[in-house]
């Protein structure tokens, strides 16, 4: 496929899987890929509403050694002389009302509005309308690039809540579509519809761990958003998987010993016990994981792109540069073989 | 906790922690730990995969609490419930509880806004795990109450659930659009009149017709329902409450563990115990000259391997470390990388065999 085409499919990718998979280091680790290709990207994370949620606002910019937690303004965190661009920002509901508000001719009322809880009781009558207006600004943001404005980005990255919630956040604006009897809201909604239907404007990319429950909460996440939201899934990205090492096939401490004085050296029996348990471990995990990955692509048939286990102390530059290059090779090479 | 001693009421244990981290597993075996020493134990879970549902016997039923037999062989001393949280039907058993009469619980059943707070609403399911909580505790059937809530960002809204009903019934904009019932609409001040204009120019204005309809129809019921708001949050910080932190040793998780620690010491918890999952174990490593002896023979992966998992085993006991330090008091189990996810009564034994 390559990587041009893998960035440019669609103008929104939906970053979304199960809690704790590593969807924000896969949003940082695609914008990178962007970056390297002169493309500009944008990160958006949904911020929980009402609070700054400072641990995973903080997550992103430290992929990118910085330190400091996104805001509803964009920060830039990567540019290259390509014209390659990473820039970053958080969303909350309630910004999202005021600013809404005042593109609608209402700013005079937007303040008080939602100091005064309004939005508490807007969100009460109509669940939904946080989240339809959340992604209104990312179509907002979305026909800015279809029109080619200058400071619009080429590919929004938008680091979505965790599965089940992303779900009910992207069935959001069919509902109030159907539900909200009139009004901008629902105007509102029914763009937002317009634009998750459509793959050439929005595609969702899975992200799972190759281990149970986050394989199989992520095929029922794919079948939902395909019922139910129709927005196109474009691959699933399988996030740190342990790379597999040719391990002996037998670990008896007598073999290994023998291939270490075949080898010149010795081994004590501390350091044999050491081997043959880390050992053990890592080929049950391997077979686990392998396991995992062949069942996930038996019950979804979706492109998967690996990226590897980090070993390191934590993610920062060096494991980004990794990561990317391993996403590179992923949608460079024959994706749709499925282990 | 003994039989002796007058029963002040069940011992309750609140999970909390990031997504992810295996919490509702920590939960159930949590219970099982309780059962296996002679109490009657339940596990109130929140949104089990469908394999510990499964293994509890809960896949099918919920709301009530549902006996979990042993299997033929292994003896539970105590008794092992499990409950799966329906928080729409619990909400509806609420509303039937305090309404002054049948037709205004069916009014409300029926009002589009009630549907969609009993549904939808964010918190609500926090505010109905709290009530099912102090539902069990009051019937008296049980000396423990494990209860698992949702991922971190959401843990909050659970010990601020109580709070959260009684919050919307005090909200200035809710308060005036239950005025019209008592003064007529005209009485209504400028600004209130201007702010439910603006509502309904956004929303639409049914969905303030709407909303008006639910607040006047659940007149009468509020005392009801902020008596027992306030009676469960009582449950909640009493000492028979303990919080549980379930988290895993890597650094995001841990930051997200961490971030809860400190909101939770806001409103007055603090977590007793550490549960950490997923904990790899440590090697003794090998002489640097041995190590290079071996690179390129067939020994050689088995080197790679044991640097590797010793480097990951060093950056988990940093991350403990981090813990450790924000907890000091706090007693710190491991239970370690499991090979396969909880499936059974057996399985889920092994990780209380770890929290013993």
């Amino acid at each position: 496929m390559g990587p041009l085409t893998f960035l440019t499919q669609a103008r929104v990718l939906i970053v979304t899987g199960k809690g704790g998979v590593g969807k924000t280091t896969v949003s940082g680790v695609v914008a990178n890929l962007a970056v390297r290709n002169g493309l500009r990207a944008m990160v958006v994370q949904i911020g929980a509403p009402g609070a700054r949620h400072e641990p995973e606002a903080a997550q992103l910019s430290r992929l990118y050694g910085q330190e400091e937690a996104l805001g509803y303004e964009a920060v830039l965190l990567d540019a290259n002389e390509e014209g390659g661009e990473v820039a970053a920002r958080a969303l909350w509901p309630d910004t999202a009302l005021v600013e809404y508000l005042h593109r609608h001719g209402m700013r005079r009322l937007s303040r008080r509005l939602v100091s005064s809880g309004a939005l508490d009781v807007v969100a009460t009558a109509v669940p939904g309308m946080p989240d339809v207006l959340l992604l209104g600004k990312v179509k907002q943001m979305e026909r800015a690039a279809a029109a080619g404005q200058p400071d619009a980005a080429d590919l929004i990255v938008l680091d979505a809540p965790a599965a089940g919630h992303a779900v009910r956040f992207l069935q959001s604006p069919h509902g109030v579509a159907d539900a909200a009897g009139g009004g901008p809201v629902r105007q509102q909604a029914e763009e937002v519809v317009e634009m998750l239907s459509d793959p050439s404007r929005c595609q969702v990319l899975l992200v799972t761990t190759p281990e149970e429950t986050p394989v199989s909460e992520t095929v029922e996440t794919a079948n939902l958003i395909e019922s139910t939201v129709g927005t196109k899934l474009c691959a699933v990205v399988v996030n740190a998987r342990l790379p597999v090492l040719d391990l002996p096939a037998s670990l008896r401490p007598a073999e290994l010993a023998r291939a270490a004085v075949a080898a010149g050296t010795k081994l004590s029996a501390a350091e044999l016990e050491s081997l043959v348990a880390a050992g053990r471990v890592r080929s049950q995990r391997q077979e686990a994981q392998a396991a995992q990955v062949a069942r996930l692509a038996s019950e979804l048939p979706l492109p998967q792109l690996e990226l590897p286990f980090c070993f390191g102390s934590e993610l920062g530059p060096d494991e980004l540069e990794l990561l990317t290059d391993a996403l590179e090779a992923a949608v460079t090479g024959p994706a749709e073989v499925a282990r | 906790m003994t039989s002796a001693a007058p029963r002040p009421g069940a011992h309750v244990v609140v999970c909390v922690g990031p997504g992810g981290v295996g919490k509702t597993t920590t939960a159930a075996a949590l219970a099982l730990r309780g059962a296996r020493a002679g109490l009657r134990a339940c596990v109130v879970t929140i949104d089990p995969a469908r394999r510990l549902a499964d293994a509890l016997g809960i896949g099918e039923v919920g709301n009530e609490p549902h006996r979990v037999e042993a299997p033929s062989g292994s003896e539970i001393p105590g008794e092992l419930w499990a409950v799966m949280l329906d928080a729409q039907s619990t909400f509806d058993d609420l509303v039937s509880r305090y309404a002054t009469g049948p037709d205004q619980a069916t009014t409300i059943l029926a009002n589009p806004v009630y549907q969609n707070i009993s549904a939808a609403l964010s918190g609500t399911q926090e505010y109905m795990a709290v009530e099912k909580l102090y539902e069990l505790q009051e019937s008296g059937a049980f000396d423990l109450i494990v209860v698992d809530t949702p991922p971190a960002q959401h843990a909050l809204d659970f010990l601020e659930a109580p709070k959260h009903l009684a919050r919307l019934l005090d909200n200035r904009v809710f308060r005036l659009l239950m005025t019209p019932t008592r003064a007529g609409l005209r009485a209504l001040e400028l600004g209130a009149q201007l702010m439910l204009r603006t509502i309904a120019k956004v929303a639409g204005g049914q969905v303030v017709a709407d909303t008006i309809g639910f607040f006047t129809q659940f007149e009468g019921m509020e005392e009801g329902f902020r008596a027992r708001a306030r009676r469960a949050e009582e449950v909640l910080h009493s000492e028979l409450t303990s919080f549980v932190l379930v988290c895993s040793p890597r650094r995001d998780t841990v930051d997200e563990a961490l971030y809860l620690v400190t909101q939770m010491s806001g409103s007055g918890a603090e977590a007793t115990t550490v549960v950490v999952n997923r904990c790899y174990p440590s090697y003794a490593a090998l002489p640097s000259a041995t190590a290079d002896a071996l690179a390129g023979t067939r020994l050689s992966p088995l080197v790679v391997n044991l640097e590797q998992l010793s480097a990951v085993a060093s950056m988990q006991e940093s991350q403990l470390a981090r813990i450790a330090s924000a907890l000091p008091k706090a007693t710190l189990l491991r239970v370690p990388f499991l090979s396969r996810d909880v499936a059974d009564l057996g399985s889920l034994a092994e990780v209380a065999d770890f929290l013993a």
